[in-house]
């Protein structure tokens, strides 16, 4: 007999809810200028951080519940840590290329 | 002893084992066999090895003479373009994970086969699909792009195969990298009872850091050669300047991939130097944690130093700071493997048989190829060696030098328990001697050349450079036929060879507690282990195998 | 457990039905892990081009249809949640309920990818398929081809990671229905809806960085 978790069907109903309602928000937030709405001074860039934010909201109910890392075996957990971090470094690394870029004023470099 | 196996393990009593229990090629091509896989990839490198020393020596023939006069530059790009990939993609990189790593992995563990038999196989055609697609390519007059397929040359200037080629590496990635897959489930979940993570051969542990390389690297590599073939295909500039695309983007996405790729390509070897040495000094391993953990490390840290290859590409200068920073740090567990090695022969029972000869070789070899690349990663260095054959010289001390030695010793020391068959010792022994001077005196005058400022890939060099280019030649000659050697006595020790007992070399570890040729199921009963790895005592001598000098 | 469901198969190198299932979930993890990565280049040449040429992603952006886009993502989510509850069934081994939720599935993937076919119908009727005749209203420049070039490239290999999916979704109807799912092994259908939701994962990503670009200015 194998022993696996069965969530019930509500926590799945409460999840898509969820899912709708961070979609809905995205587009809703989508069309306001929000650096324009704080104080201070705020470059557009914050548009996109509350974007991703949502969407990083969004793939973690996803990957908490539908794919039912919640209740996952430890490994499974580390495989998803462990792509994540790889997937920053890649990221991170060719990012601090473009962007220091004429920092320390060597041509071409 | 570890096994609570039953049976007399005392050698082949003409009992079914994997290699008899099933005829015909039908048994063999859809086998579901870890061992029998670890065969058909044994042969399969075994061509592409051949194809890609054939590329060498015709490089290594032009490059006697300072004119190009054996083949015009395009021949000559074609050529070592090719031989690059073979050797990566189709020998290196499958080498001992899809040879020794599938044949061992599931014994060593004292599992019946991998976690996905079925897969395994699908792994295999995968390969030699791949295999196939680019051997066309080669047929057809292969690519001048160089191994690295740099855009915007191989998107918009490179005359040949570029799509074909490119598919067959799209396709063999995903053979590593579903072989990945399939090693790291199998040591996570199919480990006998009694054998927890750090009993575990070493030989594991190194093939589970590989395997984590091979799983969140390859694909990074695919996606781009995607990119590569829909930029040709479709004539959009993904990498072109003309559209906005970015060249230097296509290298960062290439290095991700192909820095981690030779950590694949040597990891393997260093997990088969940890068996070696144990066995031929009967001793436990010195501070099997540190090597255990230093085989995650290089796994790990390998992924943050691909920027090093790009010091002079246009990366910004802080950016390959960091890299080069980095690149120091990766040497750190690589040194570590070493100095552990060291400590193992120190006071131990040393015997000089031809899987030991190519560890010591190893040692040796690594030392300078891990060396030069620490002064490779110094961005000073580079700056003036980058492109020369300083670079050529350093890839080819870890990649031939070390991993080939290290595929050659562990194919030496588990021949008996894959065939069944001892093979003669006096000539293993001559051939792992001729493959070391041959290599040796191959690439060291390169760092010499290099230093002195002969680039890579031309093959038309100043006069001044003549002497050690032919120094170079010669030794590939005798390297060549280093290699030559061990094919011809391998292959009469299959029909020939005395029959090899369970375990020849005295060794520890559950491979050894079975007959060899193992059986289907690998144990005829399932192992229990009690003890740790190594676990030889330090007071008994070596034991001499008794086959013909 | 239902008497709908065969006797479960348990693979001979395998100990128990614990150690196949767990297996299997590890081996599609993994599996995942490399499809994280493949995607991620794709990712992070969108990051690199965005950030070189700003203007003309949010132009681009402007050319995509909104009101599509959030259908589709509709769609793609309600999808997951059939077959998150197809898996559910499947664990309680009901065979003729798995077999109904992976059809549902398969109906709103199906939609999706007729979806996502008018909204390329419309890019090629405007002349924004990268390459000869590329015309985008705003600019000459052939450097704002790069956002549709990206387009293509991760919508696209989004949408073959469906058609993908949804092959294998076709495969295990007629299984579920035969009944070889039961509470014990239907790693199978588990399998496939982890792939399912990564792909969906990936779409929660696209919609934004996609359609929502420079919406934000009158």
């Amino acid at each position: 007999m194998s022993t696996v978790h069965v969530t019930p069907v509500r926590t799945y109903l409460f999840v898509f809810a969820a899912l709708m309602a961070l979609t809905l928000l995205t587009l809703g937030v989508a069309h306001v200028n929000i650096a324009h709405h704080l104080p201070g001074q705020m470059t557009d860039a914050i548009n996109d951080a509350v974007a991703m934010a949502i969407a990083v909201t969004k793939a973690t109910l996803v990957i908490l519940f539908f794919m039912g890392v919640w209740h996952s075996a430890r490994v499974n957990k580390l495989i998803v840590w462990s792509s994540l971090f790889f997937l920053v470094v890649l990221f991170a690394f060719s990012l601090a290329d473009y962007f220091s870029r004429g920092w320390l004023g060597v041509p071409g470099k | 002893m570890t096994a609570t196996s039953s049976h007399a393990v005392s050698g082949d009593t003409g009992e079914t084992n994997y290699l008899n229990a099933t005829h015909g090629i039908g048994s063999w091509l859809l086998t579901r066999d870890h061992k029998r896989i670890g065969i058909l990839y044994l042969l399969g490198i075994s061509v592409f090895f051949v194809l890609g020393g054939l590329m060498a020596v015709l490089i290594r023939a032009e490059l006697a003479t300072p004119q190009g006069d054996l083949f015009s530059s395009d021949v000559y790009n074609r050529l070592f373009t090719m031989h690059g990939i073979l050797m990566i993609f189709f020998f290196l990189i499958p080498s001992i994970p899809a040879v020794l790593g599938n044949f061992l992995l599931p014994i060593m563990i004292g599992a019946k086969d991998l976690a996905f038999p079925r897969l395994n196989l699908a792994s295999w055609y995968l390969y030699m699909a791949g295999g196939a697609l680019t051997f066309v390519s080669l047929l057809t007059g292969g690519i001048d792009t160089g191994w690295t397929f740099y855009t915007p040359m191989s998107t918009n200037f490179a005359q040949g195969q570029v799509i074909v080629t490119a598919v067959g590496i799209f396709i063999a990635g995903f053979s590593s990298i579903l072989t990945g897959l399939n090693f790291i489930v199998t040591i996570h979940r199919m480990r006998a009872p009694g054998l927890t993570w750090f009993r575990l051969p070493l030989f594991v542990w190194a093939h589970y850091a590989t395997s984590i390389i091979q799983v969140l690297g390859t694909p990074v590599i695919a996606i781009t050669i995607l990119l590569v073939g829909a930029e040709r295909l479709f004539h959009i500039g993904v990498f072109d300047p003309k559209y906005g695309g970015d060249p230097v983007l296509f290298q960062h996405l290439f290095w991700f991939y192909s820095h981690p790729a030779v950590y694949i390509m040597i990891l393997p070897s260093m997990g088969v130097m940890s068996e070696l040495i144990t066995a031929f000094s009967r001793k436990r391993v010195f501070g099997y944690h540190f090597i255990a953990f230093s085989s995650l490390f290089i796994a790990v840290i390998g992924f943050l130093v691909w920027g090093h290859h790009m010091y002079i590409s246009g990366q910004s200068v802080v950016a390959g700071a960091i890299f080069s920073f980095l690149t120091m740090l990766v040497a750190i567990p690589s040194a570590v493997k070493v100095f552990n090695w060291t400590a193992t022969l120190y006071k131990g029972s040393i015997s000089l048989q031809t899987p030991m000869l190519y560890a010591l070789g190893f040692i040796g070899v690594f030392l300078i190829g891990g060396l030069t690349g620490v002064m490779l990663g110094t961005l000073g260095i580079d700056m003036h060696v980058h492109d020369t054959y300083f670079i050529v010289a350093h890839f080819h001390y870890v990649m031939v030098g070390s991993a080939i030695m290290g595929y050659l010793g562990g194919l030496h020391f588990w021949w008996p328990k894959i065939t069944g068959r001892m093979y003669n010792e006096f000539w293993s022994k001559i051939s792992a001697l001729v493959i070391f001077i041959g290599f040796n005196t191959t690439f060291f005058p390169q760092f010499i050349l290099g230093y002195l400022g002969m680039p890579r890939r031309y093959h038309m060099y100043p006069a001044e450079f003549q002497t050690w280019n032919v120094l170079s030649s010669a030794g590939a000659t005798i390297l060549g036929f280093g290699y030559l050697l061990p094919v011809i006595y391998l292959l009469w020790s299959l029909k020939f060879g005395e029959k090899a007992p369970a375990n020849p070399w005295g060794a520890k570890g559950l491979e050894w507690e079975t007959t060899s040729p193992p059986p289907v199921l690998n144990f005829a009963t399932p192992p229990v282990v009690t003890e740790e790895a190594y676990a030889y005592e330090t007071s008994v001598p070596a034991k001499e195998v008794t086959v013909g000098v | 457990m239902a008497s709908e469901t065969r006797p479960a198969p348990l693979a001979h190198h395998f100990d128990d039905y614990d150690q196949q299932r767990e297996a299997a979930t590890l081996g599609m993890w993994l599996f995942i892990g490399q499809e994280l990565m493949f995607f991620g280049g794709l990712f992070l040449t969108y990051t690199v081009y965005r950030w070189k040429y700003p203007a003309y992603f949010a132009l681009g952006s402007n050319q995509l249809d909104i009101p599509l886009g959030l259908l589709n993502t509709i769609v793609l989510i309600g999808s997951s949640l059939t077959m998150v509850l197809a898996v559910r069934s499947a664990q309680l081994g009901r065979a003729k309920q798995i077999a109904s939720w992976l059809g549902a599935t398969m109906t709103l993937g199906t939609a999706f990818l007729v979806i996502k076919g008018f909204e390329y119908h419309h890019k090629w009727v405007h002349h924004l398929i990268p390459g000869e005749g590329f015309q985008l209203p705003g600019t000459t420049d052939p450097a704002a081809q790069t956002f549709f070039v990206i387009y293509f490239c991760m919508t696209g290999l989004h949408a073959l990671h469906m058609i993908v999916g949804l092959g294998l979704l076709a495969f295990l109807v007629p299984k579920a229905l035969r009944g070889d799912f039961s509470a014990d092994n239907h790693n199978w259908v588990e399998g496939v809806g982890l792939y399912w939701h990564f792909v969906d994962i990936i779409w929660i990503f696209l919609f934004p960085l996609l359609y929502l670009l420079g919406r934000h200015h009158a």
